[in-house]
């Protein structure tokens, strides 16, 4: 057959072209544009090449949040993915508990971000806190304001509190869509209760999982709001994590050239890690 | 293998059933011979699959005990009672090998690694997985699938039966033929009790050496595929198996003779059967068209390949009768009724003839 060729067809993708034009790729290319040149204000710039990321990979600020964030995503995804799945498989199945359960889970998502801050930053404060004041009166030595790993438990706690629900949604998701007689067969075969997990349950969450596992590292990633307003990424530098470094240096500093170089690294580290997390979750059965 | 012997079965699935109507099983009352091959027959919702369900254990009854080779185990799990069950959708466990499917049930059963293999071989030969066995169990067909969810069954050597809850509904239509027949032969090789469960007639028929019908929440009939066929013992079994199914209409009975209407219809015997609610049951094999008889309306011919279907109206009811393929339908149709083929039924059950 034929093929028609008609330029046509190209007016019709244009708005979305526009769209994507105005809202990613314009915004990041002003970031491209920045990251090359240096600026004393005035509206006046200079090539500075590849300065400006060469002095952000040998910058050991960049190198600590890097690692603080790391390690928070790496906490992060450690506590609530298992806690997710556990939560989604005593769930019930049915019956009046079932909407109740998803209003309670839902929930916490519903909440702005800066509402979550301010919710922890009050709750842990020993003053007025019911969290701090409480472990205050038991004898435990809990600040946040001042002690490193308080301020980091709290930010841990806060950030389960506020995304373990997104995780317990898509698990339940995909627990609900495996047909009965799977377990009926399993009864059958004389499955134990970790049998079922092992080869029902888990691949048949396999999917959500890998959605999960993506999301909430690429939030954690990029945290910034939440412990932003609690820590303010103190004490010391203690929670600055690579968001809040980030601001601190554009906006606070008003380093343009450093920052714009810092995001680029800092987006092509989201999506290196991002592609790696997803080769190696879809491949697993592949190869095996 | 075993026997399997219903006692008195009942099952709602609410709780505090009061009135019949809240019962999926009314009463069940039966039993299954040792290495019988029978199938569940019955239009969807009649209770057949509330009943295999209950003999695997699936669900526990509500009344009535269950025995194998005369042990009550109506209180015991699924696993403890040893059955197999295969399902109308294939249950397999994607992330294994065919072969690894196969060990589950055995290694879930703490049986020792050598004696596992041997009996997967020997499993996998008898559903003619054997090329297979190394293969992730995702990537197979539905009748390979299927075959697997058997396999899991065959592999315990020591089941008490073999439960088949409309196994064939996702399979091709030519795979289903290959299938069934390798079901038969596994049977005859092997003597398994086995239970089918299906709402297809011709899959009842020549599975099963004895048919189990069943009609909202009850057995109606028990026999063999002919005995369904020529002596129905409820109208139900009657409508439900032949096709088309069989003739029934309304009459009243005097001696020997039956009145339809206006016409008169002789009667192999003189059978007992007063009231108002007496019908005449007749497969459409049994009624001959010809120039002699009752008149009849012919309202459509339908040609089906090696037959004819004649639908007619018989004193304003509809009426179908088998015509050979070469035979014409006459200008001015009459019919009569082969005598070897008149069922009567009392309040939809069947009465005896008489002599």
């Amino acid at each position: 057959m034929e093929k028609t060729w008609n330029n046509k067809a190209w007016l019709m993708v244009l708005p979305v072209l526009v769209l994507v034009a105005f809202s990613a790729v314009i915004p990041l290319m002003t970031v491209v544009n920045y990251s090359v040149q240096d600026t004393f204000g005035g509206n006046q710039f200079f090539w500075a090449g590849a300065e400006w990321f060469q002095e952000m990979l040998h910058s050991d600020r960049f190198w600590a949040a890097m690692g603080r964030n790391l390690i928070f995503s790496a906490i992060i995804l450690a506590i609530q993915i298992p806690l997710g799945i556990f939560i989604a498989l005593n769930m019930p199945r049915k019956g009046w508990g079932v909407p109740v359960c998803l209003v309670l889970m839902a929930l916490p998502l519903l909440i702005p971000w800066n509402v979550v801050g301010t919710i922890w930053q009050v709750f842990g404060r020993i003053d007025i806190g019911l969290l701090g004041y409480t472990l205050h009166a038991l004898g435990f030595d809990y600040n946040y304001v001042n002690d490193p790993f308080d301020a980091w438990v709290t930010v841990i706690i806060m950030d389960v509190w506020h995304w373990t629900s997104l995780v317990v949604l898509l698990c339940y998701a995909g627990l609900v869509s495996i047909p009965d007689a799977f377990y009926q067969a399993a009864k059958i075969d004389g499955a134990s209760r970790w049998a079922v997990f092992r080869y029902i349950q888990l691949p048949k969450m396999q999917r959500v999982l890998l959605i999960a596992v993506l999301l909430r590292f690429m939030d954690s990633f990029m945290i910034y709001t939440e412990p932003f307003v609690v820590t303010g990424g103190g004490p010391g530098n203690s929670t600055t994590f690579l968001s809040i470094d980030l601001v601190k240096m554009a906006v606070g500093q008003f380093d343009l050239g450093p920052a714009a170089a810092m995001s680029i690294i800092y987006f092509l580290i989201v999506l290196l890690l991002s592609w790696v997390f997803y080769t190696v979750m879809t491949n697993y059965d592949v190869e095996k | 293998m075993a026997r399997i012997d219903l006692n008195h079965i009942r099952h709602a699935y609410g709780a505090n059933p009061k009135s019949d109507k809240d019962y999926a099983l009314r009463e069940v009352h039966h039993s299954f011979d040792d290495g019988g091959a029978y199938a569940l027959l019955g239009p969807s919702g009649c209770g057949k699959t509330t009943l295999l369900n209950i003999i695997s254990g699936l669900l526990h009854a509500s009344h009535g005990q269950l025995l194998f080779d005369g042990k009550d185990v109506t209180r015991l799990s699924t696993q403890e009672r040893n059955i197999a069950q295969v399902f109308q959708f294939p249950v397999i466990y994607d992330t294994m090998t065919v072969y690894d499917n196969l060990a589950f049930p055995l290694r879930n059963r703490g049986v020792a690694e050598a004696d596992v293999d041997r009996k997967v071989r020997e499993t996998l030969d008898m559903i003619d997985l054997a090329s297979w066995a190394k293969r992730k169990a995702r990537g197979l067909t539905a009748d390979q699938k299927q075959k697997i969810s058997l396999g899991r069954g065959l592999v315990r050597s020591d089941v008490n039966a073999i439960l088949f809850d409309e196994p064939l509904t996702v399979i091709d239509p030519h795979m289903k033929w290959v299938l069934r027949s390798q079901l038969k032969q596994l049977h005859r090789r092997f003597g398994y009790t086995m239970i089918y469960v299906t709402h297809d007639q011709t899959e009842a028929l020549t599975f099963a050496e004895k048919v189990v019908v069943m009609y909202d929440g009850e057995i109606v009939q028990i026999g063999t595929p002919a005995e369904l066929f020529e002596r129905p013992k409820h109208t139900f079994v009657g409508y439900f198996i032949g096709s088309p199914g069989m003739n029934v209409m309304p009459v009243s009975v005097e001696g020997n003779r039956a009145r339809l209407g206006g016409q008169v219809i002789d009667l192999p015997g003189s059978p007992k059967a007063e009231g108002n609610e007496i019908e005449l049951g007749i497969r459409p094999e049994y009624v001959r068209l010809g120039a002699a008889g009752m008149p009849v309306t012919v309202r459509k011919v339908e040609d089906i390949g090696r037959h004819k279907v004649v639908r007619a109206s018989l004193e304003g009811r509809e009426i179908a009768a088998i015509l050979g393929e070469d035979d014409q339908v006459p200008a001015d149709a009459r019919v009569t009724f082969d005598p070897a083929g008149i069922n009567l039924y009392d309040k939809s059950w069947r009465v005896e003839m008489g002599a």
